[in-house]
């Protein structure tokens, strides 16, 4: 992670005004669930504030009350020392409070400047009608203030997650956002865009708004943080300085436990025979002449910057986009059809976007465990639902998964959680090699450890895995090889002791 | 199912969603049964409840087919035009050989080739559902106009008219085919791993595919299951009006529609049971059957129909516990 100087906010200043914005004493109950209980917490401006904590632990709930899209059960709100209510968004917004979600609310087959001023538009002479050239000259100006240098005039569909972050945070600023609630903002991006995404974190600052910052890279929480809240299932456990704590008890904190933060990889196989075998793999989404390698034992790495080509090649090969060139052999098998026959061969994607891709979320944890084994479990296709929870309790306790019961909608379950969901789901289908797009994207740490546990395991059980990760530590720390792509081609492979961020930054960054 | 009648059944068994929307949807008809039994002189006999179970089994064969496109998250608006054409060409197959098995399976195949049909627009060529069938509707309107010429059929063997109208033990031979359908409808959706996996493609469609199941594949049987049935509705619609004309069986999609969201069947897929397709059909029979009893002007009856829908939709989302 790169390292950038933060202002910081100045001390003095801090003590005599009273903070932008309070929460005291904030409560949200769910059927079952205490999501927050009596949390405090302050902002202030020119400060940026982070929220850390575990999946689950409430940072969603909390952020979620702050843009009005939940309702506090109790607790009350200060902005600048007056007490306000927030009961519905519009509430929050005209306190300026706006929410950078990971998700996006961007629409996109409208444009920048379209987006931007979406629902606030400039009225033209005629009524009814926009003012379009207003509306770009604003989002220019706007966009310009953020330092973000792009033609207002194209779609949304068009950019990158990056840019769309961008696009956000301008829109959020065009309604005098003061209070700026960021969720894991550089989980999608690269290096380059984190620096960038970072630089315009001071500017903010600089202007005086305030940022609370979820996150969950350490690096980060030191580099731009000025003030530190812990939450523990919903629960504020503290409030501290970056200075004044270490990594190891910001994971106490989180955790309750000390976890041990360098994921176990027992390199306890040597690898053997050649699992997947991809020659000139090529496919209508941009990927070219791709060859690689995964043999039985090992975990192979797939870096590159986001956009370079990484899932395009991991879905190419689990048959989910069409090959229109090339080569696959699974198992010394050919392999050409689409997702139902990667299944049924033994290979397994985790893809990136668990509630997207990977779950069925109004579906029961069961269900969705037992989804791609039935015709494993049920090979004459008659179906029972007693053997059915029998195979999804047996995965719940062996994966340790956190669920009241197998029949609660695995939609109500933490990302961790999830997360595991998807794996034991494969689990179950008897897979040989394991896919995975950015396996810890927006889980916790402690989760984390467990992932990497379960990988570890699979592949010293004989299984074999394809590692997609912006987080190139993780890829250094798990992998034993290493692909690295730039625009839809693999730029070079890193072995084991060629793996380094350093080695990856260089392949991937264009004029290496 | 079972697991409601019979809850000592030893299945370690929680009450699931599903079946509480279930026994909320038995409970509504059973009042309705009270109500008109307080209410009437004539809805408590025999004949009467028999009358309404027949009319009930005929909306239930193209609803159940209906309630599996509908899992999926798709839906079927051809099946009215799917019975008229089958009618007719199962009804010109036997005049012209006199065999009513040939007819049977005349009708049921027409019915079932036209789903497919609707399978290959929604998976081969990605026409969302909706639209494939709409225009499917339409087309098969104009096929079945054109071939009837303005024509209607009549008479039809007195053993191929049992079917609609005969009895067997007491009991109107479509009550059997229903309970039968019923029964086959509820094993398939939960029994069976195909069932299963219906569920899941409607849950999440991109899920389903990412996690192996050949989707296109299982699209393609509900649809032609979906036309098979309405092929069927049509030989019992034969049998018992002994005649077909091009607009026989026109006016069955919409209600077969309210069936299965009565029934609780979710249009965004995913959720509901063919059981409460039947409870469904039920409700609407006997409230559109008590109208009649009552000598509630028969123009009422559309906008009870609404109502109760609307109803029924928003219960369901009141009382169901839904992930986020």
């Amino acid at each position: 992670m790169t390292q950038l100087a933060q202002p910081k906010a100045a001390g003095s200043i801090v003590q005599a005004a009273p903070p932008l914005f309070e929460l005291r004493g904030i409560s949200k109950e769910f059927p079952g669930v205490k999501a927050l209980d009596d949390v405090s917490f302050s902002v202030w401006p020119g400060e940026v504030h982070m929220l850390l904590g575990e999946n689950g632990a409430g940072k969603s709930s909390l952020m979620k009350v702050l843009c009005g899209a939940y309702r506090a059960d109790g607790g009350s709100f200060y902005h600048k020392g007056q007490r306000v209510e927030i009961s519905s968004a519009a509430d929050a917004q005209k306190l300026g409070i706006a929410v950078i979600f990971q998700e996006f609310s961007l629409v996109p087959y409208l444009d920048i400047a379209q987006n931007i001023f979406l629902g606030r538009e400039p009225a033209g002479r005629i009524p009814g009608t926009i003012d379009r050239k207003r509306i770009l000259a604003d989002a220019k100006q706007v966009l310009a203030s953020i330092g973000f240098d792009i033609d207002p005039s194209i779609r949304i569909e068009k950019l990158g997650v990056a840019q769309q972050q961008m696009v956000e945070i301008a829109k959020a600023i065009s309604q005098n956002a003061r209070i700026l609630v960021m969720d894991e903002p550089t989980a999608a991006l690269s290096d380059r865009e984190t620096e960038l995404l970072f630089a315009l974190i001071a500017r903010l600052k600089a202007d005086g708004v305030a940022i609370i910052y979820i996150s969950h890279r350490m690096a980060e929480v030191f580099s731009l943080g000025d003030r530190i809240t812990v939450l523990r299932d919903g629960r504020r456990i503290d409030e501290v300085k970056p200075g004044a704590v270490s990594s190891d008890d910001l994971v106490r904190m989180m955790v309750g436990r000390s976890v041990d933060m360098s994921y176990p990889r027992t390199f306890a196989q040597i690898p053997g025979k050649v699992m997947l075998e991809v020659k000139g793999l090529s496919s209508a989404s941009g990927i070219a002449g791709i060859d690689l390698v995964v043999r039985q034992g090992e975990i192979v790495g797939l870096c590159g910057l986001v956009g370079s080509g990484r899932t395009e090649v991991v879905r190419a090969i689990f048959g989910a986009d069409k090959a229109t060139a090339g080569q696959l052999l699974f198992d010394g098998q050919e392999k050409s059809g689409g997702p139902d026959e990667a299944a049924r061969l033994g290979l397994a994607l985790i893809p990136e976007s668990r509630k997207a891709e990977g779950l069925a979320l109004i579906r029961s944890v069961g269900d969705n465990l037992i989804v791609s084994a039935l015709r494993k479990i049920f090979p004459r296709g008659l179906f029972d639902q007693g053997r059915s929870r029998q195979v999804a309790n047996d995965l719940i306790r062996q994966l340790r998964i956190a669920t009241p019961s197998d029949k609660q909608a695995v939609g109500l379950l933490s990302g961790g959680n999830q997360q595991k969901v998807v794996i034991g789901k494969w689990l179950a289908a008897g897979a040989k090699l394991f896919i995975f797009d950015e396996p810890t994207r927006g889980i916790d740490v402690g989760a984390k450890a467990e992932i990497f546990a379960l990988i570890d395991r699979l592949v010293a059980d004989g299984a074999a895995a394809l590692m997609i990760s912006s987080e190139q530590a993780e890829i250094c720390h798990v992998c034993d090889r290493a692909y690295v792509m730039r625009d839809g081609r693999i730029a070079g492979e890193l072995t084991r002791h060629e793996l380094s961020e350093e080695n990856i930054v260089k392949l991937g960054m264009h004029h290496a | 199912m079972t697991d409601i009648s019979n809850p000592i059944s030893g299945r370690r068994m929680l009450l699931s969603d599903e079946m509480i929307q279930v026994f909320y949807r038995l409970l509504a008809a059973f009042l309705i049964c009270a109500a008109l039994t307080i209410l009437t002189n004539s809805f408590f006999s025999v004949g009467n409840i028999l009358n309404v179970l027949r009319q009930a089994s005929l909306l239930f064969f193209i609803a159940s087919g209906l309630t599996l496109v509908v899992l999926t998250g798709g839906l079927d608006l051809s099946i009215g035009a799917n019975v008229a054409i089958s009618a007719c060409v199962a009804g010109t197959v036997i005049h012209q050989t006199g065999s009513p098995t040939l007819g049977v399976l005349t009708g049921i195949g027409v019915g079932g080739a036209v789903g497919m049909l609707n399978g290959v627009m929604v998976t081969a060529l990605r026409i969302p559902s909706f639209i494939a069938t709409y225009g499917m509707l339409w087309v098969l309107h104009g096929i079945t106009y054109w071939y009837m010429g303005g024509e209607t059929m009549h008479g039809f063997p007195a053993g191929f008219r049992q079917i609609g109208s005969g009895y067997f033990l007491g009991l109107p031979i479509p009550v059997y085919l229903l309970l039968v359908f019923l029964a086959i409808g509820t094993i398939f959706a939960q029994r069976t791993t195909w069932g299963q996996e219906i569920y899941a493609i409607g849950a999440n469609p991109v899920a389903a595919r990412l996690s192996g199941i050949p989707v296109a594949r299982r699209l393609l049987l509900v649809y032609t299951v979906s036309g098979a049935m309405a092929g069927l509705a049509s030989i019992i619609f034969l049998a018992r009006l002994n005649s077909a004309e091009a607009d026989i069986g026109e006016s069955l999609t919409l209600p077969a529609i309210a069936a299965v969201l009565i029934g609780g069947t979710s249009l965004f897929g995913g959720l509901g049971t063919v059981f409460g397709t039947f409870v469904g059909a039920l409700i609407l029979t006997l409230v559109l059957n008590g109208m009649n009893l009552l000598s509630v002007n028969a123009s009422w009856q559309p906008l009870v129909t609404g109502v109760i829908v609307i109803l029924a939709v928003w219960l369901d989302m009141k009382t169901r516990r839904r992930a986020a």
